[in-house]
């Protein structure tokens, strides 16, 4: 209920600010970037994570997580989101594990939530298939065969697709692209025979990735959930996985916006700080109130998820349009205010803004979710 | 915890015994209490229920008891609200005593005033109205004029005062007055209060474009205030001005979320004059406009939620009431603005058959909303507020 941080709370918070700050500035972006890292992210923080106990922190303790709950991963999350640390954290602890808990089986469970809380396995969700997120629109065919299912079809923009070991691929057991019914989830090896991955370069420099599927076998047990009762869970996975990038997005909106108040402090014009102008000074606090805004709607959805309210869809929508809309003007003005400076490759407002673009796309941008929560409140 | 669930209890069973049915009932614009030496009671529960809330100190649940308030904690209070939402129940009593001059005299007032004027607050005894603004200092506030010279035994003020909020029914008036002329301007302002009965003072309605006259002018021509009527130091009413300022503010940012007059959503509304189709507001950018408001009325009201949590209890409202007043008035222009374009032509008649009451009701609280983004300090003043002690920002 409380939208003020605990003490536990702040110091998660701190540390995770600091871890980030230390291991993962700006700057391992660039490197990852540069020297055209083929994972795009280090093994070796994720063990570091892991060993924190980070990636298991939403997982029950009978499977090796913390079970400190989804509140304190958004910190994390929000934490990762101010140095625009790349990780698997939203592909596999907030999307993975949470479809795994949701609608996995006991033996699926045992196989994949200890493997990740370990932070020895990396998932992806296999979701979209056009340039719009579109969670309904699945054609990717999933036939019944004698041992199983034969999957086919054409994925992309798939998170971490390119270095997961297990893929959740979303596919149509039966109906048309568009429906509801028929949709059914499976845990695919992202090495099994018949899957093609291959890394799409994005202009966040962040992972994400093309799959193709050529009649890849799977047995009865790679179904997660309900056959073609997939929608359902899917609904469930992408709103958690909606309020998690918003608490990142939080993150990076937070940053950018201090270092462009500290630019306008600093940087001088016509013998003054360009930040005594008032054009400049209106439009800075205009974008501090929809801060506040985006704060207290991140704190209050990622509370809803702990304790599993039943207006989470509308939170999930709400907080998703509420950051697409404020990465949008931050990082904007980001660069507008940095004036020529901003628009160098050098100075580090820009990997911010292509951040805000492609965390806009990702499980529908702020037009989707507006037209998505007035659906839901009937109108 | 256990005591605040039996605080719960007695104050559910209380209020349920003692707030009047008719108070039960949406508030309309005629039955306001403002309390004052002259008020008058169309619905004589309205009385009623203020002299049983006064009582317990109600009014005002978190001022001190030895001032009549009710002495609840943050926790009791926030419990009392709620207790009041639950039951619908109209606020007792509308005061800018409550929610202006008790706060600052709490802060500031000396013992003496404080025993004087509160207990008279919390019973609605007297109506107090707001001199600041005058006819040459509105967003420079600090360069007001008028005047209130040293006599000796009393103050002589004279000057001319603009924009007082019902000065013409207000028993009494908090004004900012130059006491030192020669010092630079925010160093010369005192903070003094005035009987509004006494000789030389005048008030005059200013009619708005909404058709009515909340506001007057208030002139002053050789009128003698006793010494003891001073708030604070002399000369250091500047501090004392701008913390009011800070809790009129607060005061003005609710209005986004209240629900104005209309007992129907806004996209009942929207539906009902421009039109539905499969259960969606037929007109895709009229949707699109509420969905809009109506999210970011949602994340407001969370905001207000996080800043009472994380407020240290008995600090003011400090910088933030800055943006809450910017985006609350802002977020209630909108609204009237949604309100007008969904009722189309039925929004815009001025009297008469051809439109409902509630539509007319439309018509003239879109153009009262128009001086929420200019009183208690523009919008653009609330950003240079924000730009400067919330960010940091240079003059």
């Amino acid at each position: 209920m409380a939208l003020a941080l605990t003490d536990e709370q702040r110091l998660l918070k701190q540390t995770a600010e600091d871890f980030f700050s230390s291991k993962a500035p700006v700057k391992q972006l660039r490197m990852l970037r540069d020297k055209r890292d083929p994972d795009g992210f280090s093994r070796a923080m994720w063990q570091e994570m892991a060993a924190l106990g980070w990636t298991g922190i939403a997982i029950p303790e009978e499977y090796g997580g913390s079970d400190f709950g989804f509140f304190g991963l958004g910190l994390i999350l929000e934490a990762a989101g101010r140095t625009l640390a790349a990780t698997p954290l939203l592909s596999t602890v907030v999307l993975g594990a949470s479809a795994v808990q949701l609608a996995g089986t006991a033996g699926q469970r045992q196989s994949i939530l200890p493997a990740i809380a370990g932070g020895k396995l990396i998932m992806a969700l296999a979701l979209e298939e056009r340039p719009h997120h579109a969670p309904l629109q699945i054609a990717t065919k999933a036939a019944r065969t004698a041992a199983g299912y034969r999957i086919d079809g054409s994925k992309t923009f798939v998170l971490d697709g390119h270095v997961a070991d297990r893929l959740i691929v979303v596919a149509r057991t039966a109906g048309q692209p568009g429906d509801r019914d028929g949709i059914t989830l499976f845990l695919v090896d992202g090495t099994a025979t018949g899957v093609a991955r291959s890394r799409t370069v994005m202009v966040d420099s962040r992972n994400a990735a093309r799959i193709e599927l050529n009649g890849v076998a799977v047995g009865n047990d790679a179904v997660l959930g309900e056959v073609g009762r997939g929608a359902e869970i899917l609904e469930q996975v992408l709103d958690l996985g909606r309020i998690g990038l918003a608490a990142e997005m939080l993150g990076s909106v937070s940053e950018v916006f201090e270092r462009t108040v500290k630019y306008l402090k600093e940087r001088k014009q016509f013998g003054v700080p360009i930040g005594s102008f008032q054009a400049l000074k209106h439009r800075a606090a205009e974008m501090f109130c929809e801060i506040e805004l985006a704060k207290s709607a991140v704190l209050e959805s990622l509370t809803a998820i702990d304790e599993k309210r039943n207006d989470l869809p509308q939170l999930a929508s709400l907080v998703k349009a509420r950051l697409g809309d404020t990465f949008f003007l931050v990082s904007n003005e980001g660069i507008q205010m940095h004036g020529g400076i901003g628009m160098t490759d050098e100075a580090e407002v820009g990997f911010f803004l292509k951040r805000a673009r492609v965390a806009q796309q990702t499980f529908g941008d702020a037009a989707f979710h507006r037209d998505r929560y007035a659906t839901l409140e009937g109108f | 915890m256990q005591q605040l669930e039996k605080f719960r209890e007695e104050t559910r069973a209380w209020l349920e015994q003692n707030c009047p049915a008719s108070m039960r009932t949406p508030m309309v614009d005629d039955e306001v209490v403002w309390g004052g030496r002259n008020a008058t009671y169309k619905n004589p529960d309205g009385k009623l229920w203020l002299d049983r809330m006064a009582a317990r100190g109600w009014t005002t649940p978190t001022w001190p008891k030895i001032y009549g308030g009710g002495g609840l904690t943050k926790e009791e209070d926030r419990i009392l609200a709620e207790e009041l939402r639950r039951l619908r129940a109209r606020p007792p009593l509308s005061s800018f005593g409550i929610w202006m001059l008790g706060p600052v005299l709490l802060e500031y007032g000396s013992e003496e005033q404080r025993r004087e004027y509160l207990p008279k607050i919390v019973r609605g005894e007297i109506r107090w109205c707001q001199g600041y603004s005058e006819p040459g200092a509105g967003s420079d506030l600090a360069s007001l004029q008028t005047k209130a010279v040293d006599m000796g035994d009393h103050y002589l003020v004279n000057g001319q005062k603009v924009w007082t909020s019902y000065a013409n029914y207000a028993d009494w008036i908090f004004c900012l007055v130059r006491t030192d002329p020669q010092a630079k301007k925010h160093e010369g302002i005192s903070f003094l209060l005035i009987d509004m009965t006494t000789k030389g003072v005048r008030t005059a309605p200013i009619r708005l474009i909404s058709g009515s006259s909340p506001f007057c002018e208030t002139f002053f021509e050789d009128v003698r205030v006793p010494k003891q009527n001073l708030v604070g130091k002399l000369n250091q009413g500047w501090t004392i001005a701008k913390r009011l300022l800070e809790h009129e503010r607060s005061m003005i940012s609710g209005i986004g979320n209240r629900q104005g007059g209309q007992d129907r959503s806004l996209e009942a509304l929207a539906k009902h004059y421009a039109g539905e189709r499969d259960g969606r507001i037929a007109d895709a950018a009229l949707r699109e406009r509420i969905v809009r408001h109506k999210m970011d009325g949602r994340a407001f009201a969370l905001t207000m939620r996080r800043a009472a949590e994380e407020a240290k209890s008995g600090a003011g409202p400090g910088a933030a009431s800055a943006m809450f007043k910017y985006y609350g008035t802002e977020q209630n222009k909108r609204k009237f603005e949604i309100l007008v374009a969904s009722l189309g032509s039925q929004a815009l008649g001025w009297e008469g058959d051809g439109f409902a009451a509630d539509e007319l009701a439309v018509t003239r609280e879109w153009l009262r909303s128009k001086a929420n983004s200019i009183e208690g300090g523009t919008s653009e003043v609330q950003l240079n507020v924000i730009a400067k002690r919330v960010l940091g920002l240079p003059d």
